[in-house]
């Protein structure tokens, strides 16, 4: 089936999300969209899935025009999409999943899961997926889910098929299988929309490359492409895609962790006595899955997690049982993996924020009142120091793209007296132009003999950025290796294999 | 390995919780929303005048008759209702003396001073993601503990008056306080515990007010306490024709201290980022346990000054378990109303403060229920409460998604 956009514009108030954007996907083919976050991407896929409806042009299947009002009917024309974030329930089996929705029913609506079962066991086979009809879908690793889903939508039927941004949450291991999965459905005769920001999977798959940047498209580009022409495509402008370092000045053991054992309130263990030091000056970046007990060791790090054993220490001075408070001023840094979350206080000012966790003493306090002069002058300088583009520092933090709001957030560590920086996914979900600038802070903070822990489920940024490299898997370390280890190496680590030339 | 099973997670975690959100959307909704949901309330207020006007149904068995009659009937009665309320609520043009003339407006501000008080013990706590329910209890707790003051002892007045108010907010902090408490440290819901805390604040007062040695009037035998000793009681601020007292200045000032505290203080900011996002202020090393108690101590000791209010201002004659006076519960409205902010608070205060005051007039002068102003007060929330419905009828853009 063919599918064509024809000069699709989505509005949201003055805001124009999608511009005119034109797209053709052939069938047997693997079309990339490649634009950084916020470029619009989402967007032109929720028109074609009939969750937005386009303010302007039209979505044109196998020379008809279609007119969606909702998913039901664009699936019902053919459209498949497997979402960046799984819409499965955990509890049902496979077979149940697949068939939500547009269950089988029988007499006096008893469910078919017979026919379901076969159906799912067919397609499976016939694409070699490997999914159990009956097993939970909780119990599958995330890769397995997502084929879940890839079923789901070819159970319907589905001859064009839109993935969403879906390697964010593989392995290096499941994300090749991904890749051959689309090789398979591309030889199938399956039109394919691959929705990434990753340069080394659209080289990897892609027939033809579509770039968008702030919703319109600013050019095609051939597969062979490099990753330095797409980039600057991507971003408008060359961008500097590895990370200048030189060799690291170490010090002193500055953070030594010893057994650190982090269980949560429901008795499951989190990270089961993990060991390891960083020195000054040097960067440690932890990689590995996400889930696998790294969000705990960063929090255990900051206090922020209530059942700690074993021992942190900075400097020499002991951190586990201190608040939160305490440890920020032992002088450690924190970024948290979800900005919005953690990081941010989305209808406080980008001034405001800037002070979230200095609201205790000097400078931005005398006796118990705001300075609000001197916070302004500060987050002025800072607005100009860390390229933060917003409008003026009164601008609600919520309101600024992602690479933004990280951006206010790095300033805010960066600028207090650092003894430790804990950054937890620096760069995700933000723009190539503010990872690049975000990267030469983390690495001009090690060279000024700060400590620096990393984590990051982006093998990329992990080799950018590591003096060291450690794997955890499942609550443990897999072994702690230096910088330049091999991709494959790591890759294989982050499955929980040791490979024999490496020592824990 | 099935100990350490650490399962990776598919979608990200949920933000904060959808009832957190909504509490938000309600309690923080724009001035535009606030103003469209009097003007609401006023109109369908104006339907129940007509409907309940005896005349309006007369005319109304032959309205196809003649319609006019119909009309001119309803017109009068919704005319007439509301000027009525106006005279009873702010000024007066059917008597020829001034003093009297503006004299509904000093009852309208007697009436706001607790209705602003407490209003702003409840926004506060709302800027803190906080439903503090419970100031009825708070308020019967202070006032009895202010009126306890006021009776007991033969002080001067500038010691007296000031501690009989101290001791009511100090009383209504500590108990709006073990709710904060008990929210920080066991979680448990402030709604849930707010409410359950005015019936024991209730009974407990009534239970002192019915015994000889607590808080009972020596020789009586009704649930009441002595009259509170003059050197204890407000002051008259326009003299002895006006029952406007002092407690009106008070809460003007607790206006200003609050105004001062959310917008200039570190206090307010940690207030302000736990209500906001209490994760962002944890991992900022605020502790978000102890603001919640801190919030709800100030808030207890506002809703405090609206019960020390009463019983030292408006209804001097000794303590009862009616001091409250539905304050408590309109405080909810009024700080809705106001956004829970201090200067929207002191104008929502005025308003219904207006409503108390001219209700009475409507009532006596229109023969019109005084049922219909809490109508008009309980549509008013409903009409916040529910924003979708308000920008459904206005035909106002929803909110952009993110």
């Amino acid at each position: 089936m063919k599918l064509v956009l024809r000069d699709i514009t989505k509005r949201f108030g003055s805001l124009v999300a999608n511009d005119r954007i034109s797209l053709e996907v052939l069938p047997g083919e693997v079309h990339c969209l490649l634009g950084e976050n916020g470029a619009g991407k989402s967007t032109l896929m929720n028109v074609l899935y009939g969750l937005y409806r386009a303010d302007e042009g039209e979505i044109v299947l196998d020379d008809v025009v279609q007119h969606f009002s909702g998913p039901g009917d664009a699936m019902a024309a053919g459209i498949g999409m497997v979402h960046q974030h799984f819409m499965l329930i955990p509890v049902f089996t496979v077979t149940e999943n697949v068939m939500l929705g547009n269950e089988a029913t029988g007499f006096a609506g008893t469910l078919d899961l017979d026919a379901a079962r076969e159906r799912v066991r067919e397609i499976s086979s016939r694409f070699g997926f490997h999914v159990d009809p009956d097993a939970i879908v909780e119990d599958l690793p995330v890769g397995v889910q997502q084929r879940v889903e890839i079923i789901k939508a070819l159970s319907r039927d589905a001859e064009v098929l839109v993935f969403d941004e879906p390697t964010a949450v593989l392995t290096p291991q499941e994300t090749d299988e991904l890749m051959d999965i689309m090789r398979q459905l591309k030889e199938a005769g399956k039109a394919i929309v691959f929705i990434t920001h990753k340069l080394r999977e659209v080289r990897a798959v892609a027939d033809r490359i579509t770039v968008i940047r702030r919703g319109a498209v600013v050019g095609e580009a051939e597969p062979t492409a490099t990753n330095a022409e797409l980039a600057a495509l991507m971003v408008g402008r060359p961008v500097e895609l590895t990370v200048h370092k030189d060799a690291p000045q170490l010090g002193d053991d500055a953070l030594v962790v010893r057994d650190l054992r982090v269980v949560d309130a429901l008795g499951q263990v989190h990270l089961d006595g993990i060991s390891f030091t960083i020195k000054a000056g040097e960067v440690l970046a932890v990689a590995g899955v996400q889930g696998n007990g790294q969000t705990q060791l960063t929090e255990a790090l900051l206090g922020l997690q209530d059942h700690v054993e074993g021992s942190i220490t900075l400097d020499g001075k002991e951190l586990v049982g201190r608040s939160v408070r305490k440890v920020l001023d032992a002088g450690v840094g924190f970024i948290p993996e979800d900005r919005q979350t953690d990081g941010l206080v989305g209808s406080f000012s980008i001034a405001e924020n800037l002070m979230l966790n200095r609201s205790f003493r000097s400078p931005f306090v005398r006796r118990g009142a705001l300075r609000r002069d001197a916070l302004e002058t500060f987050a002025e300088q800072k607005l100009q120091d860390y390229d933060v583009r917003a409008p003026d520092i009164h601008t609600h933090a919520g309101k600024l793209s992602g690479g933004n709001q990280q951006k206010v957030v790095v300033a805010r560590e960066l600028s207090r007296d650092l003894r430790l920086l804990v950054a937890a996914q620096p760069t995700r979900g933000v723009d190539v132009g503010s990872i690049e600038f975000i990267h030469k802070q983390v690495i001009a903070t090690r060279d000024s003999g700060i400590p620096v822990l990393v984590v990051s489920t982006e093998l990329d940024e992990v080799v950018a950025l590591a003096d060291r490299i450690m794997v955890l898997y499942r609550g443990q370390v897999v072994g702690i290796v230096p910088g330049d280890t091999p991709r494959e190496t790591l890759g294989l680590m982050m499955t929980g294999e040791r490979p024999k030339d490496v020592v824990a | 390995m099935s100990g350490t099973e650490v399962k990776p997670r598919a979608t990200p975690p949920e933000g904060p919780s959808r009832s957190q959100s909504v509490l938000r959307e309600i309690a923080s909704g724009n001035a535009l929303a606030g103003v469209l949901a009097v003007f609401l309330a006023v109109v369908v207020g104006s339907l129940m005048i007509a409907i309940t006007d005896e005349e309006v149904r007369a005319s109304a068995s032959y309205v196809f008759a003649r319609p006019g009659d119909f009309f001119q009937a309803s017109w009068d009665a919704i005319w007439g209702a509301y000027t009525a309320l106006f005279r009873g609520a702010v000024y007066n043009d059917r008597v020829d003396d001034f003093a009297t003339q503006i004299r509904p407006l000093t009852e309208t501000l007697k009436f706001a001073g607790p209705l602003i008080a407490a209003g702003l013990g409840v926004g506060l706590a709302f800027r803190a993601s906080l439903f503090n329910i419970g100031g009825r209890g708070q308020m019967l707790l202070a006032g009895a503990a202010a009126g306890w003051v006021s009776f007991t002892f033969d002080l001067p007045m500038v010691v007296h008056l000031p501690l009989a108010i101290f001791a009511g907010m100090l009383a209504g902090a500590l108990w709006a306080g073990l709710a904060g408490l008990l929210k920080a440290r066991t979680g448990a819901h402030e709604v849930i515990v707010t409410i359950m805390l005015n019936y024991v604040g209730y009974y407990l007062v009534f239970f002192a007010l019915s015994r000889q040695g607590l808080l009972q009037a020596p020789g009586s035998a009704n649930p009441k306490s002595a009259p509170a000793h003059d050197s204890a009681i407000l002051p008259k601020i326009l003299g002895d024709r006006f029952n406007l007292h002092l407690g009106f200045v008070l809460a003007l000032v607790a206006v200003a201290l609050v105004w001062w505290l959310l917008n200039r203080s570190t206090l307010g900011y940690r207030i302000r980022a736990v209500g906001e996002n209490p994760d962002a202020a944890r991992a900022a090393g605020i502790n978000v346990g102890r603001t919640y108690t801190v919030v709800m101590l100030i808030a207890g000791a506002l809703v405090g000054l609206a019960g020390a209010n009463q019983v030292l201002g408006t209804v001097t004659s000794g303590v009862t378990t009616d001091l409250d006076a539905g304050i408590g519960f309109d405080a909810i409205t009024v700080a809705l109303l106001g956004r829970s902010k201090p200067l929207g608070i002191l104008g929502a205060g005025l308003l219904f403060g207006a409503f108390k005051a001219g209700g009475f007039a409507m009532q006596a002068s229109e023969g019109i229920p005084v049922d219909i102003v809490l109508v008009v007060q309980s549509l008013i929330v409903l009409f916040i409460a529910a924003p979708p419905l308000v920008r459904a009828i206005f035909r106002l853009p929803a909110k952009e998604a993110k």
